[in-house]
C-alpha cells in the first residue's frame, strides 16, 4: 500500500484537515447532488447509459418501476399478466398527469414504443425492447396488450428499461428538444427545469406526482467527475450527496460523525474472461511456455486449468485489501436474494496448493506463461486487480505479465477475443436470464446471443436450458432452467468470477439517501434525515 | 503586409488539413467507438445498426471524405454522445473556458509584472529572493495538486470560497439590463457568485504563468538595465520612474508578449487538469470526456478549432511585435 494512487492521496488529504463541516440544513427545501458520471442527453431515448438512465427514471416513469432492491414494482402500470401465452396485458394508472399537465393514456405508451427504434443517430439504441413485440394493442385508455411471436417472460422485465414520455409533446420530437427541455415532459416525481449540458440538471419537485411526494421542493444536479472534488465538495457542504465514494475514503468516512454512508451489495461483477475459442490443440495468443516459446495447445480449454487459475485468486485478500471492502467476493454472476442466483454453489475456496496439483493433473506441472489484460480506468481500482491476480497466478507457478489499457483500446481487442485472459465487469439486469444470455451463450447472431461472451464461451446444455426459459411463462420452472443453466456454466468455470461490487453513496449530516442495488443516483431516493 | 497575411492564411489551410487527416487516423486506430458507447447488453443486431447510424460501417478514407464534404460547408458533424452537433457544443462550452483562460491571463500580467519588474530593480533584496523562490514553487508544483489544495483550504476548511462548479451566469446583455440573465452566451464574471467560484480556478490556472512572466519580466528587466541607452537617459537625468516604465518595460514586453499569447492558446487548448478538478463545464472537461468515450466528431472539430486558434494568436502575437518594435519588419519575415 506504499504506492496509492496521487488522486486518491489527495482525496485523503482532503479529508484528513476537513475540520469544519457545515451544519445540518435548517430548512431542506433544496439538496444538491455531485455525480461521479457525466449525463450527456435528457432525451429517455437516446443512449442506453446508466447515468442517463437515472436521470430519465427522475423525470419518466416506466409502466414497471424497480424499487431500490430491482424487485418490478408497479409503476404506471398497475398490475400486468399474460393473458395468453403469447400476449400481454398490462393495466394502466388511471389519473395520472404528466409534467404539462396531459394525462396519462395507452396511446402514450404506444407512442414511446414505436418512437424506441425511430432516434436518429442512437449509439445504442432501446430498440431491442419493441422488437420482441409483433403488435401492440390499445384495448381501451387504461388498458394496453403487448403481443409476441412467442411466449415471452421477460417482457415486464423490459418495460422497467422503457420511459414512457408524453405522445403529444415527443411526437416529432428531437434528442435536441429533450435537451433543451421542451419535450422532457414525464410523469416522474421531479420535473427539470434547467439544463446545463456537461454542468448541472436543476429538478423542481412535480406537485401533480401520483406516488409519494417528493421531499424537496428543488433538486441541484452536478457533474463532478473528479473523484477527490467529489468528496471535497460534500465536506465543504457544497453538496449533500455524492456518488461513487472513492474506496480510498471509505474506512474514514464510515466512521465520521458529520457524513453517512449508504451502501448496498451491486449487480455488477467484476470476473475474468478465459480464451475458450482456441481448441486444445492451438495456440492461445498469449499463452507461451516457460520459455517464452509457443505453447502448441490452448491449456484455457482444459477445465482442470481453469479451476486451477480460479482456485490459486484470493478473492478474500483483493476485496479486504484493494477494494477496501467495498465488495463481496463472488462465485456467480449474481448475489443472493435476486432471481437466477445458484444457492447450493460452494464458494470458491483459496487453495494454492490444491490449484497446483490441478495443473499437474492437466499436464503442466511447471505451470506455463499467460498475459493477463484488463482495462485501467474503467472498473473501480481495475489496474490493481489485475496485478494482483497476476501475483497470486505466478504463485502457482503460471507465470503471469499484466497489461492494463485504457478502456477505449481494450475493450474492441477483447470484443474480437485477441486476449487469452482478461479482466472484466457485468453489470447485471436483475435476472439470471441476462447474464446467461450475454456472456455465456453460445455466440448467436440471429438469437441475439453472446453479444459480450468474448471468450467465446460455448456450452449446447447451458444454451438448450437458456432456451427452454425464454419462453417459460410458469416463473418457478423459469427459475430452476436459469438455476441450471448457471450452475453448469460455474461448474465449467465459463468465467473466473472475484467479486461483485458495492455501490456506496455519501450524504451530510441531515440527509439520507436509500443505497440501491442499481447504480444510478436518484434524487426521489435522497430525503431528510429523521430528527 | 498583405502579401504576408495571405501566405499566413494558405499555410493555415494546409496545417488544418494536415490536421484533419492526422486526428481522423489517429482516432480510427484507437478503437470503435460503438464497442465503448453501445450498452454492454445490446445484441448483434443492434451493434449493426448503431454502427450503420454513426457511419462507422464506411472504409477509412470514405468516412473522411464525408467528414471534408461536411465540413467545407461549415458542418464538423454531430457527437455520437450528445446528438448535437460538434461545433455547437465546443461553442457552448467556450465562454466557460475563455473567461478562465483570460482571467488566469489577466492574474498573471497584473501579479507576474509588478513583482518581476521589483525583483529586477531590486535583486539584491529578500523580498525580491522571496519572490523568486516562490515562482520556483509556482512553476514546480503540479496542477492538480494544488487545486485540491485550494480547493481543501479554502472550500473545505475556510469555508471562503465554493469548491466546484461554475455558479451563477449572466449574458452581457442580461448584465446592462437589455434582455434577460439566461438569454445569450452566459459569463461567471459578471455576477458575484460567478466571480466566487471562477476565483479558485483561474487562480490555479494562472500560477503557473506567474512565475513565468515574473521570471521573463525580472531577466528582461537585468538585462536591459545594462544597456545604453538606459544609462544615456539616465545621464540625461530622467527620472528614474521614466527611465524604468518608457525606455525599460518597453522593451521587454516582447518576449512577455509571445509566452503569454502562447500561454493563452496552449491555456485555452489544454485547461483539462483545472477544469475537471474544479468540474468547470468548459471545452477541456468536454474533450477529455469525448476522448474517453472515442466521440469522434467532437475531437476532430475541437483539435480544429484549437488549431485554428494557434494559427490567430501567432498572427497576432507577430502583428503585436511591429508595434512594439519598430525594428520588427513582417514583409521580410516569410522570406
Amino acid at each position: 500500500m506504499k504506492r496509492i494512487h496521487q488522486r486518491q492521496a489527495a482525496a485523503a488529504s482532503v479529508f484528513a484537515t476537513a475540520l469544519v463541516l457545515g451544519a445540518a440544513p435548517a430548512l431542506a427545501q433544496t439538496a444538491t447532488i455531485a455525480v461521479g458520471a457525466p449525463v450527456t442527453s435528457i432525451d429517455p431515448h437516446y443512449h442506453q447509459l446508466s447515468p442517463n438512465n437515472a436521470v430519465a427514471d427522475i423525470i419518466f416513469d416506466r409502466l414497471v418501476n424497480n424499487d431500490p432492491q430491482s424487485r418490478n414494482i408497479p409503476g404506471l402500470a398497475t398490475e400486468w399478466r399474460a393473458v395468453e401465452p403469447t400476449v400481454w396485458e398490462f393495466k394502466l394508472r388511471p389519473n395520472v398527469r404528466f409534467h404539462n399537465g396531459n394525462a396519462f393514456t395507452a396511446e402514450d405508451v404506444a407512442f414511446t414504443l414505436a418512437r424506441l427504434p425511430n432516434v436518429p443517430n442512437s449509439p445504442s439504441s432501446f430498440a431491442a425492447y419493441a422488437r420482441t413485440m409483433t403488435r401492440v394493442e390499445i384495448v381501451d385508455p387504461l388498458t394496453i396488450r403487448f403481443h409476441t411471436p412467442q411466449p415471452y417472460p421477460l417482457l415486464p422485465l423490459d418495460m422497467t428499461n422503457v420511459r414512457i414520455v408524453d405522445k403529444e409533446t415527443a411526437e416529432g420530437a428531437t434528442t435536441e428538444d429533450f435537451n433543451s427541455l421542451r419535450a422532457a415532459m414525464g410523469t416522474g416525481p421531479y420535473r427539470a427545469v434547467a439544463h446545463r449540458n456537461g454542468d448541472r440538471i436543476e429538478f423542481e419537485r412535480w406537485d401533480g406526482y401520483w406516488g409519494e411526494r417528493a421531499p424537496f421542493q428543488r433538486v441541484n444536479y452536478r457533474m463532478v467527475t473528479n473523484d477527490a472534488a467529489r468528496t471535497a465538495a460534500l465536506l465543504a457542504g457544497d453538496v449533500d450527496l455524492i456518488d461513487q465514494v472513492p474506496t480510498s475514503d471509505l474506512a474514514r468516512l464510515r466512521q465520521d460523525q458529520r457524513v453517512r454512508v449508504a451502501e448496498q451489495v451491486g449487480l455488477r461483477l467484476i470476473f475474468l474472461g478465459l480464451d475458450h475459442l482456441r481448441p486444445a490443440n492451438e495456440n492461445s495468443p498469449f499463452v507461451t511456455d516457460n520459455d517464452g516459446r509457443p505453447l502448441g495447445r490452448n491449456p484455457l480449454a482444459d477445465v482442470r486449468v481453469r479451476r486451477a487459475l480460479s482456485m490459486a485468486v484470493d478473492r478474500r485478500a483483493i476485496v479486504e485489501r484493494v477494494m477496501e471492502g467495498a465488495a463481496v467476493p463472488a462465485n456467480q454472476f449474481l448475489p443472493e436474494g435476486v432471481f437466477g442466483h445458484v444457492g447450493d454453489l460452494q464458494a470458491i475456496p483459496y487453495d494454492p496448493d490444491g490449484a497446483r496439483r490441478l495443473l499437474a493433473e492437466a499436464g503442466y506441472p511447471q505451470g506455463f506463461r499467460i498475459t493477463l489484460n484488463g482495462p485501467n480506468d474503467r472498473y473501480i481500482n481495475d489496474s490493481r486487480i489485475v496485478q494482483a491476480i497476476g501475483q497470486m497466478w505466478t504463485r502457482i507457478g503460471v507465470r503471469t505479465a499484466v497489461e492494463a489499457q485504457p478502456w477505449t483500446t481494450f475493450v474492441g481487442r477483447a470484443g474480437r477475443s485477441e486476449y487469452s485472459a482478461f479482466l472484466i465487469g457485468w453489470g447485471s439486469n436483475p435476472d439470471g436470464s441476462h447474464p446467461l444470455r450475454n456472456i455465456l451463450a453460445t455466440v448467436n447472431r440471429d438469437r441475439g446471443w453472446g453479444a459480450s461472451n468474448r471468450g467465446r464461451y460455448s456450452n449446447p446444455q447451458v444454451d438448450a436450458m437458456l432456451l427452454e426459459s425464454l419462453s417459460e411463462l410458469n416463473e418457478p420452472r423459469r427459475g430452476e432452467l436459469i438455476v441450471g443453466a448457471m450452475r453448469i456454466a460455474m461448474q465449467d468455470v465459463a468465467v473466473v468470477p472475484i467479486h461483485i461490487q458495492t455501490n456506496i453513496w455519501a450524504t451530510r449530516r441531515g440527509f439520507e439517501y436509500t443505497a440501491s442495488v442499481d447504480e444510478g443516483t436518484l434524487a426521489q431516493r435522497l430525503r431528510p434525515a429523521p430528527r | 503586409m498583405t502579401v504576408y497575411l495571405v501566405r499566413r492564411l494558405i499555410q493555415a489551410l494546409f496545417v488544418v488539413l494536415a490536421m484533419s487527416i492526422i486526428v481522423f487516423v489517429g482516432i480510427y486506430g484507437i478503437g470503435d467507438p460503438v464497442e465503448i458507447l453501445i450498452s454492454p447488453d445490446a445484441d448483434q443486431i443492434e451493434r449493426e445498426r448503431a454502427v450503420a447510424a454513426l457511419g462507422l460501417d464506411l472504409p477509412l478514407w470514405e468516412q473522411y471524405l464525408v467528414f471534408l464534404g461536411n465540413a467545407l460547408q461549415g458542418d464538423l458533424g454531430r457527437s455520437f454522445v450528445f446528438n448535437e452537433p460538434a461545433l455547437k457544443l465546443i461553442l457552448q462550452r467556450m465562454p466557460a473556458t475563455m473567461e478562465l483562460a483570460f482571467g488566469a491571463m489577466f492574474l498573471s500580467i497584473i501579479i507576474g509584472l509588478p513583482l518581476g519588474l521589483y525583483a529586477g530593480l531590486r535583486p539584491d533584496s529578500p523580498v525580491s529572493k522571496g519572490i523568486m523562490a516562490g515562482s520556483i514553487l509556482g512553476f514546480s508544483l503540479p496542477t492538480f495538486w494544488v487545486g485540491l489544495m485550494l480547493i481543501m483550504v479554502f472550500a473545505v476548511q475556510l469555508g471562503w470560497l465554493p469548491s466546484t462548479g461554475r455558479g451563477e451566469t449572466c449574458s452581457i446583455g442580461g448584465f446592462v439590463g437589455l434582455t434577460s440573465c439566461s438569454d445569450g452566451l452566459q459569463w461567471s464574471f459578471l455576477t458575484i457568485d460567478g466571480l466566487r467560484h471562477m476565483a479558485m480556478p483561474a487562480l490555479n490556472l494562472a500560477l503557473f504563468k506567474i512565475s513565468l512572466v515574473i521570471r521573463l519580466t525580472r531577466a528582461g528587466v537585468r538585462e536591459t538595465m545594462l544597456m545604453d541607452y538606459v544609462k544615456f537617459a539616465r545621464a540625461k537625468g530622467l527620472s528614474p520612474a521614466r527611465v524604468t516604465f518608457v525606455h525599460v518595460f518597453k522593451n521587454i514586453l516582447i518576449p512577455v508578449v509571445t509566452v503569454v499569447g502562447l500561454e493563452l492558446g496552449s491555456t485555452i487548448a489544454f485547461s483539462v487538469v483545472t477544469e475537471s478538478i474544479f468540474a468547470w463545464p468548459g471545452m477541456g472537461k468536454l474533450i477529455i470526456d469525448s476522448i474517453n468515450v472515442l466521440d469522434r466528431p467532437v475531437i476532430v472539430a475541437y483539435l480544429m478549432i484549437i488549431v485554428l486558434l494557434f494559427i490567430t494568436i501567432n498572427l497576432i502575437v507577430d502583428l503585436t511585435y511591429s508595434m512594439l518594435d519598430p525594428r520588427v519588419r513582417l514583409e521580410t519575415k516569410g522570406t
